[in-house]
């Protein structure tokens, strides 16, 4: 069919009763310009008003939607008589379907200082629930876990061995690396604060007492959070987002011990592990700066361990592992739980994860460090 | 029929999944205006061919024209500009999580058809209740809806546009009977009003009796049989002689004429 004029809606005063006169194409290509014409017109004609849809082309459902709303059922059933078949069932397809249809109305704007409390108040209140149900969950991974250490023969050591290798052996090389090269950066940090003391033998103290005690595990225990709390939260959640946790559930399993138990034991085997690994190539990274740039040959930095530095060092330093790991899995694998169904919640609760588990872990940390200082360990 | 009445045209496609051969030279044509519903057993690469067909898929061998055009050699913008005359409604729906129905319907139409955000959202409105939405549902977002509210709203979408071909991989599944019947109204009276190509893939009997004007059964790789319902249904083999003649073909079919006699 041919359009027979622009697509239009206009009024003829002219004739009694005023005359709706529609013409031209009735599509999507002019929805905005007909939706202005007849919201203006809208107001103009009274209820006697006719319509002459003889001049009318093609028409599609947003051509109709506009039409149904601009000539209400009775005109509606009126005019179309003169419509084609196909197109009058069109029109009232559309008709009885948007009948009711009006916008939702929006709430109106409200004062944003209220907002911002309110914002304020919410996130206060979310950090509390937040941390609840972390120790809820810590303590049902621990009730869990009891259970089953006497029950040998349900141990799942699978599952437990593919995920130290995904979380243990696969990060090795890049843990090594970067402690490798902070235990450089802090050599030569040492060297240049402590040539002014004409101390720079020191500097070996400095990289082994900072690696043993703090940084292995801190900068190991940070890897893992934005590494494997990570893939803990986004395996379990589009597991949950997938219903696979209701599954487990329906088929009488349990999904803690299923699921969270495994990647909670390969994350305490592993990190500790790691940290050791760190300890050794944060003082390497030491060593090698040491003896390129300082004269002091590797011999002689590993007599000066010896002497210089206690074992209580290395145990302080590996003693945090295992609850950094503790934490850092159950975090991730409870961010995961509580994904809600859609791809954007498990985006949402691996960010979290992330951000939770560093941030604990940095917390943990500073008390841990307090706490050894005032013990003099 | 001629060959310009002919709006897709697959010949020869191929396609594999390593070892797996799912479709190999099959021959496939939808023409305008018309229902075809497509069939096959579970696993016989109805979905793979509707991804061929709409690009989402490269078929390992064979061409799929479209409009008359390849869509595998057009450029991007002419690609874009057959791919806004689709629309798709995919088995799960596929609507986009982070946006709520309204707006995941009035997305194309903001992207595509340069509506103002409060004349899409008016149109979106519109098209939601086409579909059979209530008003209520419309600033939710997907997570919170039933099955098959997410087919009403994904079809909804489907819609948005105004395509010239519809593609519905199994529309009716997880509808309640009277939802799924409502659903193929809906689908002849656009056909009708606007001259619709619907390529439907449906395991649903009552809805290839109804409202289908061709059938294409898939089996052994390719188009086994594609034809008018009563045509296949004399098809001797012993898969589609069990689809129709089954209990359930057989229900389907004397409840049929009633409604088909109507069109």
């Amino acid at each position: 069919m041919e359009p027979l004029s622009p697509p239009s809606a206009t009024l003829d005063t002219s004739s009694h009763p005023a005359c709706l006169r529609i013409a031209g194409d009735w599509t999507l290509a002019h929805y905005a310009t007909l939706r202005r014409q007849s919201q203006s017109l809208r107001t103009q004609y009274g209820d006697d008003a006719v319509a002459d849809l003889s001049q009318l082309g093609r028409l599609d459902t947003a051509g109709a939607s506009l039409l149904a709303e601009l000539l209400g059922a009775q005109r509606l059933a009126r005019c179309t008589a003169q419509l084609p078949e196909a197109n009058r069932a069109l029109l009232n397809t559309v008709y009885t379907s948007v009948e009711n249809y009006c916008i939702p109305v929006r709430e109106p704007e409200r004062n944003a200082l209220l907002m911002l409390l309110e914002r304020i108040g919410c996130a206060v209140g979310t950090l509390w629930r937040d941390t609840l149900q972390l120790l809820g969950f810590a303590g049902v991974i621990l009730q869990t876990l009891m259970r089953r250490a006497l029950q040998p023969h349900r141990w799942r050591w699978t599952p437990v061995v593919a995920h130290i290798e995904q979380t243990g052996l696969d990060a090795a090389p890049i843990v090594a690396l970067l402690t490798f090269l902070v235990g450089a950066v802090v050599a030569f940090l040492g060297a240049t604060v402590l040539a002014d003391f004409g101390a720079t033998i020191f500097t070996v103290d400095l990289v082994a007492f900072s690696f043993l005690r703090e940084f292995a595990v801190l900068l190991t225990a940070i890897l893992m959070a934005g590494r494997t709390a990570s893939a803990f939260t986004a395996q379990i959640g589009s597991m949950k987002a997938n219903e696979e946790i209701d599954a487990i559930r329906t088929l009488g399993l349990n999904p803690i011990e299923l699921l969270v138990l495994p990647r909670v034991l390969a994350l305490l085997i592993s990190l500790p592990l790691l940290t050791f690994v760190a300890m050794l190539c944060g003082m390497v990274g030491g060593a090698v700066v040491c003896a390129l740039s300082l004269d002091i040959p590797p011999a002689m930095f590993l007599s000066l361990l010896q002497t210089d530095i206690g074992v209580q060092h290395l145990l302080v330093g590996l003693v945090k592992a295992p609850f950094f790991a503790f934490l850092i899995a159950a975090i991730g694998c409870l961010e995961g739980f509580k994904v809600s169904g859609s791809a954007e919640s498990v985006g949402a609760h691996t960010t979290s994860a992330v951000v939770q588990s560093i941030f604990v872990v940095i917390v943990l940390d500073a008390v841990a460090a307090l706490y050894f200082m005032e013990m003099g360990w | 029929m001629s060959t310009d009445n002919t709006v897709i045209q697959a010949r020869g496609i191929c396609n594999r999944f390593g070892q797996q051969v799912v479709h190999e030279n099959l021959d496939l044509d939808l023409y305008r205006g018309e229902i075809l519903g497509v069939v096959g057993g579970s696993g016989s690469g109805k979905s793979v061919l509707l991804r061929s067909i709409v690009g989402l898929r490269r078929p390992d061998a064979g061409q799929v024209r479209v409009f008359g055009q390849d869509l595998a050699s057009l450029g991007e913008e002419q690609r874009s500009a057959v791919e806004r005359r689709f629309g798709v409604l995919f088995q799960k729906g596929a609507l986009f999580s982070s946006l709520t129905l309204t707006e995941n319907v009035a997305l194309p139409l903001i992207e595509h058809a340069g509506l103002s955000r409060t004349d899409a959202e008016h149109l979106a409105g519109v098209k939601l209740a086409l579909a059979g939405l209530p008003i209520s549902a419309a600033d939710k977002y997907p997570v919170s809806l039933s099955g098959g509210m997410i087919k009403r709203a994904a079809l909804a979408r489907a819609l948005a546009l105004d395509p010239d071909i519809l593609f519905l991989d199994e529309p009716t599944a997880g509808l309640d009977p009277i939802g799924a019947a409502a659903f193929d109204q809906l689908i002849l009276t656009l056909r009708d009003a606007l001259g619709l190509s619907v390529f439907l893939i449906t395991h649903d009997l009552d809805t290839l009796y109804t409202i289908t004007d061709r059938i294409a059964v898939l089996s052994q790789k390719k188009v086994l049989v594609a034809g008018p319902l009563a045509e296949v249904a004399q098809h001797p083999d012993s898969w589609i002689q069990a689809y129709f003649h089954g209990p359930r073909g057989r229900a389907a079919e004397q409840a049929a004429p009633r409604t088909g006699q109507e069109h």
